[in-house]
């Protein structure tokens, strides 16, 4: 199939503005769908509130628009009725680790069989540019017109520490590694996330002088480098690429499933 | 994987909001903004068919479609 049939075409052109990231994520999601071949309704796709979780609207899929930070508590439900979905849970760096912190480290802790990707753009769009618990420190935000004194969680540590069992990032300038990425997360039996390093233009960009798009996806290609890098040695700063975790833990829907046996017999 | 040849750029002018990016990252220098901020193909004989234009694109408004 192609592109465009997994989309819902009367809704695009997309809300997203000119250059926001949240487009490529989008289109390399739809692109790991199709190379991995799976049927669109076998795809369920839960979001919550910010530019992020729009994604829900354009993609033909099975999707729900839930409510804010708490798409993962919907999916958990949706997974448990339905195991053989494939779900799929777009989050911003707002939505997955301020409201939704709470849900997002239990669903790792869990390890139930959901790919959560946050897409990270250090800021929240929508409502005009407040600090999220991604921005970190020295960050101009709405909310920190004198900078912002907060530390910034490492997603991929925090997943990690929290049980997710596939737990990867990239850039949206590495636009074939987000397919890539995808599809191992979405094969992957367990609670899988992938964060995105997602520009925002319009918030984020103006108010640290970052820049166009292009310049903030350069800024990716250069302030990024795969694990374990030469370059990482030499620079501690760049921010590592690529798959971190990987391992086969029991998946929380198959373990359910033995309770309800178990308790059938009585 | 056998190296595929362009055919053409099929580009969605309604969908492209001129952010620049296809431009920018074009490792052949194929396309440009038009006046209206629009994605224009100029020199198609150049181009490799990496499809790195269609990847990044956020707005899926351009497609290379090959032989
Ligand atoms: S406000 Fe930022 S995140 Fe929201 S659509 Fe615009 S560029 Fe994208
Ligand atoms: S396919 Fe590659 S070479 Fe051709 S226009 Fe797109 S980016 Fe340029
Ligand atoms: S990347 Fe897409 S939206 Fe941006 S200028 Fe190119 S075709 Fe238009």
């Amino acid at each position: 199939m192609a592109v465009k049939d997994y989309i819902r075409e009367r809704f695009l052109p997309h809300i997203w503005c000119p250059g926001c990231g949240h487009g490529t994520v989008m289109s390399g999601l739809i692109r790991a769908v199709e190379q991995l071949g799976i049927n669109k309704n076998d795809m369920v796709m839960v979001s919550g509130i910010g530019c992020s979780a729009r994604i829900s609207g354009y993609l033909d899929f099975h999707t729900l628009h839930t409510i804010h930070g708490r798409a993962l508590a919907f999916a958990t439900g949706v997974k448990l009725s339905k195991p053989d979905l494939n779900c799929i849970v777009p989050m911003g760096d707002g939505d997955a680790l301020a409201i939704g912190g709470n849900h997002f480290i239990h669903a790792a802790r869990r390890n139930i069989d959901i790919t959560a990707i946050v897409m990270n753009n250090r800021i929240y769009g929508m409502t005009g540019g407040q600090f999220s618990p991604l921005s970190g420190i020295g960050v101009n935000a709405t909310t920190a017109p004198y900078l912002n004194i907060d530390n910034a969680f490492d997603v991929v540590k925090l997943a990690k520490a929290a049980g997710a069992t596939f737990v990867a990032r990239t850039t949206t300038y590495h636009a074939k590694q987000i397919t890539d990425l995808i599809m191992q997360a979405i094969t992957h039996k367990g609670f899988s996330v992938v964060e995105i390093l997602s520009q925002c233009p319009t918030h984020f960009g103006r108010k640290n002088k970052e820049g166009s798009a292009v310049d903030m996806m350069k800024r990716y290609r250069e302030i990024t480098t795969p694990i374990g890098s030469k370059k990482k040695k030499e620079n501690p700063d760049l921010i590592e690429r690529g798959i971190f975790v990987q391992e086969n833990n029991p998946e929380y829907c198959i373990e359910y499933d033995k309770i309800i046996k178990k308790a059938m017999k009585g | 994987m056998e190296k595929k040849k362009l055919k053409q750029h099929a580009i969605n002018r309604e969908w492209c909001k001129g952010c620049g990016i296809c431009v920018e990252f074009c490792p052949k220098k194929v396309i440009e903004l038009d006046r209206k901020e629009k994605v224009i193909v100029v020199y198609p004989e150049k181009c490799i068919a990496c499809k790195l234009c269609e990847l990044r694109c956020p707005d899926l408004a351009i497609e290379i479609e090959t032989e």
